[in-house]
Order: structure tokens, then sequence, then C-alpha cells
């Protein structure tokens, strides 16, 4: 196996891919909530990815990611056999499960990519885990499967009743806790104003939320405090002091605010990402 | 025959308004005969003071003589015996208060130029001995890990792989150089040298495994119980960043001077072939006084800035940064408040910066440092109009190595605990350069990297 190479491709939907990667020296670490940070080729930039499982034997990890702009478009174009220039990780704290007898986890969209093996993490730990998956429609609806097998109960909603229930996350989840689930914790997973309104449902009834912040990185470790956040009227850094974090202790408004930042040459970017020729290109 | 020229000759360099538009090197390099001309100012002092003045001791007055009689490549091996980065060191040294700052030719006119000098020898060196072929070193069969590719490992491990060890560098970014690499810019130092010191080490069968990120993916035990290296030298840097904790802070176009830097020197985001994405504010603010600030504010410029912002609290005397960047800065048309202290970054409904405010202040006492003290004048508040503040106020020490290594001591700063041959509380492990000391220079880094690879091979030969 060479390094970061791509041992498996597979697509979930038109958008959502995932990959096996091996990276042995990421692998023998890692933990359930943990990411890496990668790079296509000595041309890309460095983004993280929340690792979806691992395999410390093998030696190899796995991501699920949605295509989304010039990185992960062309991060498609890879196959079987290519390479990655960069893996680096285990990044962030694990997922902390300590004393967690019953849990609600909610993924809202490409969130459930995350959302997966934090869920299964927890299963295999022995907590009972709900799963609420939502998605906007059938032809986004991912990993029905792998959540059955690792969670205790898997509700499936989309905004527009094609796939499951005609339903937000959030209603599901009001549901949940009216029908008498006794949560530990909820655990939110998806775009930020999703997460913003389930800790918000979290916190009415008094449970405890965790939202995994999907902040702007670079090196992931600290060192350059373009990740930080407002949590509970202090900064952390979402890369090292995350990235989970108590849902009502986020300042939501200026994740969203943050998270925009480069929006226009992200956009800029997508639309000039047709314009390459033959694929990633390799320099070696 | 010595040169009684009271000025340094000197250095060529691109024009202000051409070199603030581009990322090639300011400086140009003395030509031959402009070295021996600098050289021959140098008056061979008997208690050669300039030599106390280096944190390595390089036998300066041997090593310029060498230079005044041509022979370059002399020169550049008795800068070998004491340092290992010279093209490096010549070009980032603050000379002015080290070698330079003690020479005697100083006290009347300008000291010998010794950092061009020795840039020069280190080029000339590059230019005609480049590509001689490097023989790997006998091996001796101990395996050492060397934590941390910036200026204190690379050293580390040149004198390390000399002496026959085994070694392997594990460098958490992901390419190797440290500072060097990602915060330093390309128009002071080029990458080029320091990619060839690297190149030469492995050239030597130095082993560089980057993207390894120690204290996560392995741990400083671990090398030592599973992967079998028998000493394990640290030297990761103090790379965390400091904010002001004001107002406005967090606001869209508030960055540390680390990700600025790191953004435009690592992941090469003033070139359009890469990915990495920066914006181009035309008003900016950098908030700091080092060679960190300088670095920032002229990168700034260089993206195309209209108008850049030092602001400093304390006056031009008590500047931190390196002589030749304030110099520089100030001809790239940088603009400096001195005396001059943020206390709110302000912003529109968006979240965007659109000012920064300041307040005025006078020196007053001194302080533990012994610099005088700034203190704020009461109503002096004043805004500046930016859309881009630049936080360079120094940087904190990462606890990573500390917190997953067993009983590893801390020193009084936060730093590695270490005595004066770097040494640690455990045996076996070896620190040094910033990690020990908080933010320093390059020289002290690469001092300290060939002080723990003497420790380490006294404690292995044992
Ligand atoms: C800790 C963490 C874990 C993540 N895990 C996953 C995952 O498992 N699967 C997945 O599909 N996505 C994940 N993401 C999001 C993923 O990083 C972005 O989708 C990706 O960076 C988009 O890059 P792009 O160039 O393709 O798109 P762009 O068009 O450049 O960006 C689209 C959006 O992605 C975000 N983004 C862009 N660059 C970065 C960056 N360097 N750091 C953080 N966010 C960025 C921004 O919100 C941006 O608006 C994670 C993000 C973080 C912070
Ligand atoms: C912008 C800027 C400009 C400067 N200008 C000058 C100047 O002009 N002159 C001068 O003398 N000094 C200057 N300095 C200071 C000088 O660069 C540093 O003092 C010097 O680089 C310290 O060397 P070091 O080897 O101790 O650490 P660093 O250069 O910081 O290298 C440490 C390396 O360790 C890696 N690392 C950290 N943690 C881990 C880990 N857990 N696992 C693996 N790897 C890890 C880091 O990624 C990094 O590559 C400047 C500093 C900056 C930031
Ligand atoms: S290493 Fe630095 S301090 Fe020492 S002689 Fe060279 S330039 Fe001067
Ligand atoms: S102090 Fe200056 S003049 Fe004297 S030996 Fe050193 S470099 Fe030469
Ligand atoms: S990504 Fe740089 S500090 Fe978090
Ligand atoms: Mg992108």
């Amino acid at each position: 196996m060479k390094r970061f190479e791509i041992l498996s491709k597979r697509m979930l939907n038109d958008n959502i891919t995932w990959l096996v990667i091996s990276a042995p020296l990421v692998a023998r670490k890692a933990k359930p909530g943990q990411f890496i940070i990668l790079r296509t080729d000595e041309y890309g930039e460095r983004i993280p990815l929340t690792m979806a499982g691992h395999d410390s034997k093998k030696g190899t990890i796995d991501l699920i990611y949605a295509a989304v702009g010039r990185t992960t478009m062309l991060m498609d174009q890879l196959e079987v056999g290519d390479c990655f220039a960069d893996i680096v990780g285990p990044l962030g704290k694990p997922t902390e499960m300590e004393g967690l007898k019953k849990v609600c986890v909610v993924g809202g969209g490409t969130g459930n990519a995350l959302a997966y093996p934090l869920a299964k993490g927890m299963h295999d730990a022995g907590i009972e885990v709900d799963m609420i998956t939502g998605f906007k429609n059938k032809d986004l609806v991912i990993l029905q499967d792998e959540f059955k097998a690792g969670t205790d109960n898997l509700y499936l909603v989309t905004d527009d009743g094609t796939a499951g229930e005609k339903m937000f996350t959030t209603v599901k989840l009001e549901e949940l806790i009216a029908a008498g689930n006794d949560y530990d914790e909820i655990v939110a997973v998806g775009p930020p104003i999703m997460m913003k309104f389930t800790c918000e449902i979290a916190q009415k009834h008094g449970i405890k939320s965790i939202a995994s912040l999907t902040a702007y990185m670079i090196d992931g470790t600290g060192m350059c405090g373009g990740c930080r956040c407002n949590i509970g009227g202090e900064d952390k850094f979402v890369c090292v002091d995350g990235p989970d974090f108590d849902g009502s202790l986020v300042d939501w408004d200026e994740l969203i605010q943050r998270s925009a930042y480069y929006s226009d040459q992200e956009k800029y970017d997508r639309e000039h990402v047709c314009r390459l020729t033959g694929g990633v290109r390799y320099n070696d | 025959m010595i040169n009684l020229q009271r000025e340094k000759n000197p250095m060529p360099e691109q024009a202000p308004d051409v070199r603030n538009k581009n990322f090639l090197e300011v400086t140009l390099g003395y030509t031959e005969e402009q070295a021996i001309n600098e050289a021959l100012r140098c008056v061979k002092c008997r208690k050669k003071p300039c030599m106390d003045g280096c944190p390595v001791m390089v036998k300066i007055p041997e090593f310029v003589a060498k230079v005044a009689e041509g022979e370059f490549e002399e020169a550049y091996q008795i800068i070998s015996e004491t340092s290992s980065l010279p093209a490096i060191c010549g070009r980032v040294c603050p000379q002015e208060n080290q070698c330079e700052g003690v020479c005697a030719r100083g006290v009347k006119g300008m000291p010998v130029a010794i950092g061009r000098l020795e840039r020069f020898v280190a080029d000339w060196h590059a230019a005609n001995y480049g590509d001689e072929e490097i023989k790997p070193a006998k091996g001796n069969g101990h395996k050492v890990a060397i934590v941390g590719a910036g200026p204190a490992g690379l050293a580390c491990a040149g004198d390390l792989i000399n002496k026959g060890y085994e070694v392997t560098v594990f460098e958490s970014l992901h390419k190797t150089g440290g500072v060097l690499v990602y915060g330093i810019p390309q128009f002071r130092l080029p990458k080029e040298i320091v990619a060839a010191e690297v190149a030469k080490l492995e050239a030597k069968g130095v082993k560089f495994e980057t993207d390894a990120i120690v204290g996560r993916a392995i741990t400083v035990d671990e090398l030592i119980k599973e992967e079998k290296f028998e000493s394990v030298f640290i030297g990761t840097g103090a790379g965390l960043p400091s904010f002001m904790n004001i107002p406005g802070e967090n606001l869209l176009g508030v960055v540390s001077a680390n990700e600025y830097l790191t953004r435009i020197n690592l992941m090469k985001a003033y070139k359009d072939e890469y990915d990495t994405p920066i914006m181009h504010p035309k008003r900016i603010a950098v908030v700091g006084g080092g060679n960190v600030a300088m670095d920032a504010a002229r990168c700034a410029k260089r993206m195309g800035a209209e108008a850049v912002y030092v602001i400093y609290r304390r006056s031009a005397e008590e500047i931190p940064a390196r002589a030749e960047e304030l110099h520089h800065a100030i001809e790239e048309g940088i603009i400096f408040h001195y005396l001059t202290n943020p206390v709110q970054v302000l912003g529109d409904d968006k979240g965007n910066v659109t000012g920064i405010e300041c307040v005025k202040m006078e020196l007053g006492a001194p302080d533990a440092s012994g610099r005088r003290r700034p203190i704020e004048i009461e109503g002096s508040n004043f805004v500046e109009d930016v859309d881009y503040v630049i936080m360079s106020i120094g940087t904190k020490l990462n606890k990573l190595i500390l917190d997953t290594t067993d009983n590893l001591k801390a020193n009084e700063r936060g730093g590695i605990g270490t005595d004066d041959k770097a040494e640690t509380n455990r045996p076996e492990i070896f620190a040094g350069g910033d990690a020990v000391t908080g933010a320093a220079t390059v020289i002290k880094a690469m001092g300290a990297g060939k002080t723990a690879a003497a420790g380490i091979d006294e404690f292995l030969s044992k």
C-alpha cells in the first residue's frame, strides 16, 4: 500500500462518497469524533474531514464526504489506486461517552456522514442510541443500512416526505422527547442553523446538548487560531478544544457568520473547477 | 591592508516600489568584489568581541579573513564548524543585537557586515559546491527520533547523522522547516534555501516523516518503547497565537499573523495556481512590533493592500523587529503608529471589519522587562478605517508534548524543562529551541539543536 492510497471508493448518492484510505499512522490511534486534514496534491488547500471509521490493524481510515466545492470536487476525480498528497491526524478530541446511558443523535444532510462514526462509536460502547437522520429528499438519503446496524432506533425524515416521514429533524426530536424518551444527551451534527435549533430544543427540556462544530481550519493543531469560536464567552480553538462542544454555550450567530467568510472565493473556485484538465493535477 | 571605509558596503536590493509588489527576495547578495571589500573592513581584534556576540560562537574573524583572501570555500568550512544553517542565519539573525552589535568597527561608524558575509559565503558554496555528492555517514547502530523539523530539529538531525546515528524527524505539517517555511516569507528567506538544507540531510540518510503529529498519532513514550528509539529530541517550537481579548476580535477579517502567514508562505496563497483561499483587503492594521508583524505587514502590501498600518504600543526605540526589516518596511510604504494600542475592532451588521479603535500611549516607569511601560493617554482615542486586522502580539507554548509524555517536566515559562545541556528530567529525552525558551531566534534554536545532539551522543555513547 502506498502512502495515503485510495483502497476503495463507493458513491453513496450523486453527491456523497465513501473512501477507504491507507494511513497507518493515523489509524493506529483514531477514535470516534476525531478528524483528519488532507491535501489532494501540492496545489491543494488543507481541508478537515471526520473519520467515518478506521481499522488500526489494517492501517486504514474511512472518509465520507460531500462534493460541495473545489477541493471535494477534485477528490471526486481521484480513483482507487490514486494517492492523496497529505493526510494528518488523528486531530481533535474524541467524543466523550463516559457515564452516558441513552442518547439521541440528530444528523442533518451531509452531517449524517459526521454523525455516523459518532453514533456507531456510542452504540459499540454500550450506549443506547436513537438516531434521527434528516435529508432534503429521497435522492440525498445515505447510510440507512449502516445506521440500522449501528444504532438502537433509527428515524428517517425528509423535508418533502419522499422518504421516511415528512418533517424536520427538530420536530421528530420533540416527538421523541414528548413520547417519554429520557435522553442523557442530544448530539447535533449538521448545518449550523440545524444544530442551533436542535440544541435549543435540548436546552428547553433541560437536556445536555453536544454540537460538532465545523469551523474553517488550516493546520488543525492550534497554530493559527483561524478555527476559533466563542464558547460560553471564551474563545476556543475548535481543532484542539473540540470539535464537540456543549451546544448551550456556542455563539451560533458568530459561528454561522464566520463559516461563510470565504464564500465568494469558494463560489468562484467551484465554478472554475470544471476548467481543470485531466482530473486532479499531479506533480511529482 | 584594511579597508577604513566607515560604512558597510551597501547591499544590492530591489527598489522599494518594485519589490513591494512581488515576492522575490528583497536583498540580492554581495558580489565577490563587494564581499572582499567588506571583509577587508575587519581589523582582526585580538579579543574577538564579535564571537561572544554570536550565540553559537561562529569563528567570525577567521572566516572573514578567508573571505578577504578570496578563499570562499575555506570560509564556508570555518563557519560550518559551529553553524548548520549559515545561508539562513546570515539572512535572518538579528545581527545588530548579536555579532554586529559588539563589533569593534561599530564604535565609530558601522560594524563589519558579518551577516551579509555569512550569507555570501553560504550562497557561494551552494552555487559552486552545491551538487557535490554527499555520502551517507557510516552507521553506529543507534536510533534517535526528532520531533519538529524547525531549525532546532534540523540542526540536531544534521549533527547526529554526521556522527552515524539513524535519525528520523517527525513533523506535523506537510512541509519541513518550521517557522522557516510557514512563517518567514519568501522575499526574506527563499524556501529553496530551506529545501536545499533538508535535501542535504536526506542525502546523508535522515528520514523525514511529514504529516506525523507526535502526541496524537504516536507519543514520545511509544517512540521509545514501541519504535525503539533510544533517545528523542523535542523541537516543537512555540506556535500558539495570542489574541488581545478586546471586543470585535472575532469579526470577519481579524486573523492571527500565524494564520495570515501560513496561508501565504506554507500554502502559497500568493500564487494563482494554489487553491488556498485568502482575502485581498485594501486597508490593513497589523498589531505588534516584532519580526512577525513586519512580515505580515510586508506580505499584506505585496498582496495588494493600499494602506498598511503597524500599530505598536511602545516607541520606535523599543520595537523588537530586526533593524533591517523595520528599515525595509518603512521603505516599502508601511505606515507606523507608534505609542498606540487597539481597544476594539469595529464592524458592520454583516460582521465585517470596518475599523480599529486605538488609544495613544505614553511611556511610564520601566516594567519587569526593563522597558518603559506604556500607559494609556485618556481621551486620546481615534479610529483608523481598516477592513482587515492582523494580530501579531506573540505566541504561546503548545502543551501537547508535555500533556502526552509520562513524567516530563515543564520549566517556569511553561516550556519543556531542560538544563543547559538540553537534557530534560527524563535522561533519554532532550529538548531545545522555542519549545523550551518561548519565541526566540533561529540561531538560538539551531544552537540548542546542536547542544542536544552533543548531549544525545554523550548519553548513547555511555
Ligand atoms: C472538523 C470538521 C470535520 C468535517 N468533516 C466532514 C466530513 O466528514 N464530511 C464532509 O463532507 N465534510 C466535512 N467537513 C466539512 C468539509 O471540511 C468542507 O465541506 C470542505 O472543506 C469543503 O471544501 P471545498 O473546497 O470542497 O468547498 P468550498 O466551496 O471551498 O467550501 C464549502 C464550505 O465548506 C467549508 N470549508 C471550506 N474550507 C474549509 C476548511 N479549510 N475548513 C473547514 N471548513 C471549510 C466552509 O463552510 C465553506 O463555505 C468537516 C469540517 C470540519 C471543520
Ligand atoms: C513570522 C516569523 C518571523 C520570524 N523572523 C525571525 C528572524 O528574522 N530572525 C530570527 O532569528 N528569528 C525569527 N523568528 C523566530 C524563529 O523563526 C524561531 O525562533 C525559530 O524558528 C524556532 O525554531 P524551532 O526549531 O524551535 O521551532 P519552529 O521553527 O517553530 O519549528 C517547530 C516545528 O515543530 C513542528 N511541530 C510542532 N508540534 C509538533 C508535534 N507535536 N509533532 C510533530 N511536529 C511538531 C512544527 O510544525 C514546526 O515545524 C521569526 C518567527 C516568526 C513566526
Ligand atoms: S550566526 Fe548569526 S549571530 Fe552568529 S555570526 Fe552568523 S549572523 Fe552573526
Ligand atoms: S569585532 Fe568586528 S572588526 Fe573585530 S574581529 Fe570581529 S568582525 Fe572583525
Ligand atoms: S485550525 Fe489552526 S488553530 Fe485550529
Ligand atoms: Mg475550498
